[in-house]
C-alpha cells in the first residue's frame, strides 16, 4: 500500500492541471504584469482570467479580488485594514470587534494585536459543536461595533458555522461581515450576496493549489486601510509585484474546484462517513464537532485513554498521514484551544485526532485505515496504565 | 518548536521493551504528570538489592513510551541505591536526546522507578 494522506486541511497536494496552467508563467509569460509591453500584458491578461474564475465561484465581481500572499495575510489584511479605517472607535467602550473563541491564529491573533492597538474585541463563546449562538452574537452588539468576523467552517473540528444567519445580523445593524472560508472554499457552495459576506479570505494551498497565494474578497464600497505599502497595487489595498503563476494557479484551482464540486463533495462525503462510521465502533471513542454541520472532508475524534501524538506517529510508521488539532498546533506541548472550547477535558484533548480528507482518496485507502487503526489503538491500550 | 525524535526514541516507541506488568512484583510505582497529564507505572522484582526483573505502562506521548522503555533496559540488573540515582537526564541521554519541552516525559520513568524503590523498601520495613 502506498502512503495515505489525511491531511489535506493542513494543505493539499497541488492539481496537476494546475501545475500545467502555472508553468508558463515562470519561463514564458514572465514579464512583470504592470509593464506596458507585451510582456507585462501577457501576465496582466492572465491575472484578469483568474480574477473572473474567482470572482464567478463566490457570485462576486472582478474588481472585488484582491490578492494576497495566503489565508494568514487575507486575514489580517480584513481585520487591520477594516479597524484602521475605524480608528475613532478607539476612544469609545463596548465591543469594536465581535469574533468566535474558535476562530484559526491568523484571527485570533490579529484580534489581540488590535487589542493592544485599543480595539475592543469579544469571543463569542461556541456550543459543545463548535456552533455560534445567533442570540449572543445579536447580544454582544452594541452602538460602536464596526466588524464582526466569524470563521465559515472550523479548520480543526469542521463545523460549519451559521453564515446566512450571521450575514442577516450583520446586515440588520449595519456592520461590516468578513469570514475566514479558508476550509470552506470548494467543498461547499459560497454566494456571497445571499450570505450577506462583505470581506471573505481564501487560501489556495487547501484547494489544490500552490502555496504562498490568496485572496481577500472585499465587497465594492468597503474601505480597507493597506497593512502593505508600496506602489499601490490591488487598487492600493496590497502593494507588491503580483505573483503571476501563484494567481493562475489560484485561479484554475477555484475554477477545477468549482467544476468537479458535483464529483468532489460525494465521492469524499461517502469515504468520511464510512470512515466515522468505522471508527467509532472503536469502544470509547467520540466524534468532535457537529455530526451534520459539518466540512465534507474533515474527522476528529478522541479515543478515551489513547495518546493523540502516539496514535500519530504510529500511523504515521503504517503509512498514514494524519494529525493531531491543526497543523501549526501538533508542534507544542498544549492541544488544541478550538477543543477546549467545546468543553473536553485534557485527557479528551489528548487523545484527539483529526484525520481531513481530499479528492485523491480512495475506498481501499479507507478499509485500510479501518482495519490499521483499531489494532493501534489495542496495541497503545495494552500499554497503557489507565 | 519541531518535534524531531531520534531513530533511538523511534525504535523503543515502536517497539517497546517490557511492556506490562510483572505478576510477583514486589515494588510498584505509579506517578502522573503535573505538566500533561500523562501517567507512567513501574514494577520491579527486587532480589539482594538488584533489580532482576523490570516492566512498565505508559499513557502518554511517544517520548513517554520510548522513555519507559529504555529505562526498563537501563534499570535491569542495577543495584537499588544507584537505581535511585536515575535522572531524567540519564534517560533522554540514552535515547540520544529528547527536545527540551518533552524532558519531563523522560521525568516521568525516573519518577516512578524511584517511587518503585520506595515501595519495595517501605514493605520490606511494615
Ligand atoms: C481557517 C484557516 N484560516 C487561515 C489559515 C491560514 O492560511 P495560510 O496557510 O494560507 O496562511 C488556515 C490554514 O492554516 C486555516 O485553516
Ligand atoms: S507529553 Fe506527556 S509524557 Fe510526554
Amino acid at each position: 500500500m502506498e502512503k495515505i494522506y489525511f491531511d489535506n486541511g493542513a494543505t493539499t497536494c497541488i492539481d496537476n492541471e494546475v501545475l500545467e496552467e502555472m508553468m508558463p508563467y515562470y519561463n514564458k509569460y514572465y514579464g512583470n504584469p504592470s509593464s506596458l509591453h507585451s510582456f507585462g500584458v501577457d501576465a496582466a491578461n492572465a491575472i484578469d482570467i483568474s480574477r473572473m474564475k474567482i470572482a464567478k465561484i463566490l457570485n462576486a465581481k472582478q474588481d472585488e479580488i484582491i490578492f494576497t500572499s495566503g489565508g494568514t495575510e487575507s486575514d489580517n489584511l480584513a481585520l487591520k485594514g477594516i479597524s484602521y479605517s475605524f480608528k475613532e472607535k478607539i476612544n469609545t467602550k463596548d465591543n469594536h470587534i465581535i469574533t468566535s473563541s474558535i476562530e484559526h491564529p491568523a484571527i485570533i491573533e490579529t484580534c489581540k494585536y488590535l487589542q493592544n492597538q485599543g480595539y475592543n474585541v469579544k469571543y463569542l463563546p461556541v456550543d459543545k459543536y463548535g456552533l455560534v449562538k445567533i442570540d449572543d452574537l445579536e447580544n454582544a452588539i452594541t452602538k460602536n461595533t464596526f466588524l464582526i468576523s466569524i470563521m465559515y467552517a472550523n479548520n480543526e473540528i469542521g463545523t460549519i458555522e451559521p453564515i446566512k444567519d450571521i450575514g442577516k445580523i450583520a446586515k440588520k445593524y449595519g456592520i461590516i461581515f468578513h469570514t475566514d472560508a479558508v476550509q470552506a472554499v470548494c467543498k461547499t457552495p459560497i454566494d456571497i450576496k445571499k450570505l450577506n459576506i462583505d470581506l471573505l479570505s481564501i487560501s489556495s494551498h487547501k484547494i489544490y493549489g500552490p502555496k504562498g497565494i490568496g485572496v481577500l474578497f472585499v465587497k465594492n464600497g468597503i474601505e480597507v486601510i493597506p497593512i502593505i505599502h508600496g506602489g499601490g497595487h490591488e487598487k492600493n489595498i496590497r502593494s507588491g509585484t503580483l505573483n503571476t503563476p501563484g494567481i493562475v494557479g489560484i485561479g484554475k484551482a477555484c475554477e477545477l474546484g468549482q467544476n468537479r464540486m458535483n464529483i468532489d463533495i460525494p465521492h469524499i462525503k461517502k469515504l468520511r462517513d464510512k470512515l466515522i462510521n468505522n471508527l467509532l465502533k472503536i469502544s470509547d471513542t467520540y466524534l468532535n464537532g457537529h455530526p451534520t454541520k459539518r466540512l465534507v472532508n474533515n474527522i476528529n475524534f478522541h479515543v478515551k485513554n489513547i495518546d493523540g501524538e502516539s496514535l500519530l506517529m504510529m500511523l504515521d510508521e503504517k503509512g498514514i498521514a494524519t494529525s493531531t488539532g491543526s497543523a501549526c498546533s501538533s508542534k507544542k506541548l498544549y492541544s488544541s484551544h478550538v477543543l477546549k472550547e467545546l468543553g473536553l477535558n485534557q485527557n479528551q484533548l489528548q487523545s484527539s485526532l483529526r484525520l481531513t480528507l481530499g479528492r485523491e482518496n480512495s475506498e481501499e485507502e479507507i478499509l485500510y485505515a479501518s482495519e490499521l487503526i483499531p489494532k493501534v489503538v489495542k496495541k497503545l491500550r495494552q500499554i497503557s496504565p489507565i | 518548536m519541531k518535534i524531531e525524535y531520534t531513530k533511538i526514541v523511534k525504535d523503543h516507541f515502536y517497539n517497546p521493551r517490557n511492556v506490562g506488568e510483572i505478576k510477583d512484583a514486589n515494588g510498584i510505582g505509579t506517578v502522573g504528570s503535573k505538566t500533561c497529564g500523562d501517567v507512567m507505572t513501574i514494577y520491579l522484582r527486587i532480589e539482594k538489592k538488584i533489580i532482576k526483573d523490570i516492566s512498565f505502562k505508559t499513557y502518554g506521548c511517544a517520548a513517554a513510551i520510548a522513555s519507559g522503555s529504555i529505562a526498563t533496559e537501563i534499570a535491569k540488573g542495577m543495584k537499588i541505591q544507584d537505581a535511585m540515582g536515575l535522572t531524567r537526564e540519564d534517560i533522554a541521554k540514552k535515547l540520544g536526546g529528547l527536545p527540551e519541552f518533552k524532558m519531563h516525559c523522560s521525568n516521568l520513568a525516573a519518577d516512578a522507578i524511584h517511587k518503585a524503590i520506595k515501595d519495595y523498601t517501605k514493605k520490606l520495613k511494615e
